[in-house]
């Protein structure tokens, strides 16, 4: 009777595989997705979607012009076309967004590599400084930076990006300590396996999904940031298109053309909701025993 | 546990002294010297020079830093360099202006955000928890201060009903409460809901439910205060953001308070005024954050226990 | 007379008990018409390996499956003849806590940790006893903890102060509060060191007879059985294959379910003569997709062909019941080994 053994059929997928399932089975999450993948577009088609110049081009007799056929979103004080602005001005916040996690990433992340793998002095201090920084309220200190550096989008970038590192330190000490005292790396180091074979093969991997998600979610918040940064006049300057700038320049138009303040405010809002809703939706394919 | 309290109120102060340490040196970033801006670009080069030995600007940055400190122990945070008046006073002028929109907004922000946290948990995947989860996603993605302008042309313009503008009687906080209240509340919200659905799985759950106690004690006596130290966390934590926050909603509801103030000398340069109310500020935070690992112990007495250990 | 007696005595009445739950990934078939009954002061044990359905029984019992989840499909469970089924959920917590307790596998995790335990013990003496004031019900929770071994002075102390053996103590404490008629114990040593877990059941069992409960003891531990059981209901894959006394279930001399002497050579034994363990080969099917037939017959040795679909013969002697199709043939010619 040897067909009557064993047949127990154990499904084998791979573990990003399954993560992404579930990701595609959120809805919430597929919509973000799907939004700022349409965003990713308008940052890279820019150009081809409506020129830059009709973006600074100043046009007193079209100035203040409701929204219609001839202007999607209208114009603003200067005539200059607000669809077009919003369409260059993505360029400009998604890359402070972007720039200042990746940048942050790298930086807090080897940071905090260091300080989870190692422990000790090195933990400590790097520990120290790190709260230090984030005792200060994060707008406030980007707000200083912004101050003392100048009013660019680098020196933007580059204040967000140091007001980001701490966080990243924080997550990936916390992501890498919480891996390091699993059973699986201790059984990993008994069987002999050297640390760097350690950390690429079994921290990294565990390591990288919070680690994605708190990085969704960052960017969103850093454009957030970035447009009140802009917003009260500081950073990025006109006439470059930037959406908090838009924002602050059209406040006081606002009670007569509303357009001028709704439409950049909806542009920020939906880049953060999407970035948002992807965030979330990863977390929970992720972790998924918070679902049931 | 007052031992601990103590030890605690000591270790604030390198804290303290690291992030003055840190304002204080990025501000002196800024290019720019007190000497021109308090005289203007047409003084002569020797008159600027007089004028910053006298406000000891000549001197190296550590120097100048631990007279800052020496005289922010006695309560003296120098003068602006544009009125000449003292930071401090003019910081306190207007700080009652940023408390009372903090406080408010905490007081929202909290209250409702715990309680629809609650009913989202309890209730997960009807219709109140979906329709409360995405309104929260929908508040934590929008920036404030545009939320708050569009409450202005609805409520101010179109409905009447709230003043939009300048401080005032406590009408004039509703719509700024509200605004500074948003993304805090969102956060929290989203917290709670988060916390009571990893507390409502755990086994001492069941245990009080195969006691036969009804749900709605199991919920208010035993999830709710599990569920809150996260929560709790959370709110020390949002509370720095919506300081920084208040700057820009002060903007747009022109309200007279530290981050307007802030951003007035910002844009005049005007540097310790920048420094002060920063560091105000931040020391604010940091005695918040210690309130909060305090109130921590009273809600869990295994953190307690470990306190007093140590 | 005796069947009288025997009949009023009777505590819990499980019959054809079907619970599902209902995931993402589709119905979970967790119990399978299950019937079994308790008689006054009686034990019965639930045994099988994980996911065979025994915790699923106990919260079906209780009505605490996971509200959105679980859910009972058809059966019935009669507590002293009163249906529980239909029972409303206010009319439900009446009954937990008060006439039937529980007690859970994980003692590190089933005491609130914000909480003292004589705040706990207390919760669940004041449920049941609205009517008296806490100056009344306090002494009882000094009474509680001296019961299960633990001083008194102790209950202004929190969990984490306590062994994982304590806390399984206190637990105990709180199920036996109100004195129920029936307490499940869901694996209430398997948590704990094999010293500890000694301690515990003779606890246990002292207090059952001071108290005269009846239990349902659900374990994998066939040890466990032996020491405190009067039934024996053997769960695999979410149905009862064989059920009978403890005698029964223990005489190697009777007809055994393939599965139940599966279950035996998997544990070593200290008198026979020192030979290989033999595990259970396979795993317990998925119980979202059971098999045709008997549940056991993927990993049966003495698989036929008939036991691939259909109905399974369900063999009876008295109080022994087996569900297997050796069984036919095994009426009549006793069982050849």
């Amino acid at each position: 009777m040897g067909e009557n053994t064993v047949k127990v059929k154990i499904k084998k997928k791979s573990q990003a595989g399954d993560i992404w399932r579930r990701f595609l089975k959120n809805k919430t999450a597929v919509f973000g997705l799907i939004v700022f993948s349409l965003i990713m577009l308008v940052v890279l088609l820019a150009d081809v979607i409506v020129s830059y110049d009709s973006a600074l081009t100043q046009n007193i007799m079209d100035r203040l012009q409701a929204p219609g056929a001839a202007h999607w979103f209208g114009t603003d004080n200067f005539g200059r076309d607000i669809f077009a602005r919003i369409v260059h001005g993505s360029r400009n916040s998604l890359l402070v967004g972007i720039g200042a996690v990746a940048i942050g990433i790298t930086v807090g992340g080897l940071l905090g590599s260091v300080a989870g793998f190692y422990g000790g002095k090195i933990d400590s201090v790097i520990g120290r400084i790190m709260d230090t920084i984030m005792s200060i309220p994060l707008m406030l200190l980007v707000l200083s930076l912004v101050t003392a550096l100048g009013n660019s989008l680098i020196n933007v970038l580059l204040a967000m990006m140091i007001a980001n590192i701490p966080q990243y330190v924080r997550i990936v000490r916390a992501a890498i300590l919480s891996v390091v005292g699993q059973d699986y790396i201790e059984a990993a180091r008994a069987c002999g396996t050297s640390n760097l074979k350690i950390i690429v093969k079994h921290v990294i991997p565990n390591a990288i999904g919070p680690i994605i998600v708190q990085a969704t979610m960052a960017v969103g918040t850093m454009i957030l940031n970035a447009a009140g940064i802009s917003f009260l006049g500081m950073g990025i300057q006109p006439p470059t298109p930037e959406w908090g700038a838009m924002l602050n320049e059209g406040k006081q138009f606002m009670t007569m053309y509303p357009y001028i303040v709704v439409f950049p405010g909806i542009a920020i809002g939906l880049t953060a909701l999407a970035l948002n809703l992807m965030g979330d939706g990863l977390r929970d394919a992720l972790d998924p025993k918070l679902k049931d | 546990m007052s031992k601990y309290i103590l030890k605690r109120l000591l270790t604030l102060i390198p804290t303290l002294l690291a992030v003055i340490f840190i304002v204080y040196f990025i501000m002196d970033l800024t290019p720019g010297d007190p000497g021109t801006l308090i005289l203007g670009e047409r003084a002569s080069q020797e008159e600027i020079d007089a004028k910053n030995e006298e406000l000891g600007y000549n001197k190296p940055l550590p120097v100048r830093y631990v007279n800052y400190v020496a005289d922010l122990v006695h309560g003296d945070m120098g003068n602006s360099w544009k009125s000449g008046r003292p930071v401090m006073g003019e910081i306190i002028a207007r700080l009652p202006v940023t408390v009372t929109l903090a406080v408010g907004a905490i007081l929202i922000g909290t209250v409702i955000g715990i309680l629809v946290g609650i009913l989202s948990a309890v209730k997960q995947y009807s219709f109140l928890d979906f329709s409360a989860t995405a309104i929260a996603m929908a508040l934590a993605s929008f920036p404030g201060f545009w939320i708050g302008m569009m409450l202005i042309l609805l409520f101010s313009l179109y409905l009447g009903w709230l003043p939009s503008f300048g401080g005032g009687d406590l009408k004039h906080y509703i719509l700024p409460w509200i605004t500074t209240a948003c993304p805090f509340l969102a956060s929290q919200m989203r917290m709670t809901r988060t916390s009571m659905l990893e507390v409502i799985r755990m086994d001492y759950i069941r245990t009080a439910r195969a006691k036969g106690q009804r749900e709605s004690k199991i919920i208010m006596q035993h999830a709710l205060r599990n569920a809150l130290l996260p929560v709790v966390t959370i709110l020390g934590i949002n509370f720095g953001g919506l300081l920084g926050g208040t700057v820009t909603i002060e903007t747009v509801f022109t309200l007279p308070g530290v981050g307007s103030l802030i951003i007035e000398a910002i844009r005049t340069k005007d540097v310790p005024i920048v420094t002060g109310a920063t560091v105000m500020l931040a020391s604010f935070f940091a005695i918040l954050m210690l309130i909060v690992d305090v109130l921590y112990a009273y809600i869990d007495p295994r953190i307690k226990s470990r306190y007093e250990r140590k | 007379m005796d069947h009288t007696i025997e009949h009023t005595d009777k505590i819990l009445e499980v019959e054809n008990l079907t619970a599902v739950y209902n995931t993402d990934a589709g119905v979970v078939h967790a119990v399978n018409g299950v019937s079994f009954s308790i008689n006054k002061k009686e034990t019965i044990g639930l045994v099988g390996e994980t996911g065979a359905g025994k915790t699923t029984t106990a919260l079906a019992i209780m009505q605490l499956l996971p509200e959105r989840t679980g859910e009972v499909k058809s059966g019935s469970i009669r507590y002293r003849g009163d249906e529980l089924l239909t029972k409303n959920k206010a009319e439900m917590r009446l009954i937990r806590g008060a006439c039937i307790s529980m007690i859970f596998q994980d003692p590190m995790t089933a005491l609130n940790p914000l909480m003292t335990v004589g705040e706990q013990i207390y919760e669940s003496l004041a449920i049941h006893n609205s009517n008296k004031t806490q100056k009344e019900l306090e002494p009882r929770v000094d009474e509680l903890l001296e019961l299960v071994g633990i001083p008194a002075r102790r209950k202004i102390n929190y969990p984490h102060e306590f062994s994982g053996g304590m806390k399984q103590r206190i637990v105990i404490a709180i199920a036996l509060a109100c004195e129920p008629l029936l307490l499940i114990a869901d694996e209430p040593t398997t948590a704990l060191d094999v010293t500890i877990q000694a301690q515990v059941l003779n606890l246990m069992d002292e207090l059952k007879q001071k108290l005269s409960t009846s239990m349902i003891m659900i374990t994998h531990d066939l040890g466990v059985v032996a020491q405190t059981c009067d039934k024996v209901a053997v769960m695999y894959a979410g149905e009862i294959v064989e059920y009978g006394m403890l005698e029964e279930i223990f005489d190697p001399n009777r007809p055994h379910h393939p599965y139940t002497i599966g279950l035996f050579n998997a544990i070593p034994s200290l008198s026979g003569e020192s030979r290989r363990l033999k595990p259970i080969d396979g795993l317990m099917p998925d119980p979202a997709n059971l098999p045709e037939g008997c549940r056991f017959h993927p990993r049966c040795q003495e698989c036929m062909e008939c036991c691939k679909s259909g109905e399974i013969y369900q063999y009876e002697n008295g109080t022994h019941k087996i569900k297997c199709n050796l069984m036919r043939k095994g009426e009549n010619d006793g069982r050849a080994d």
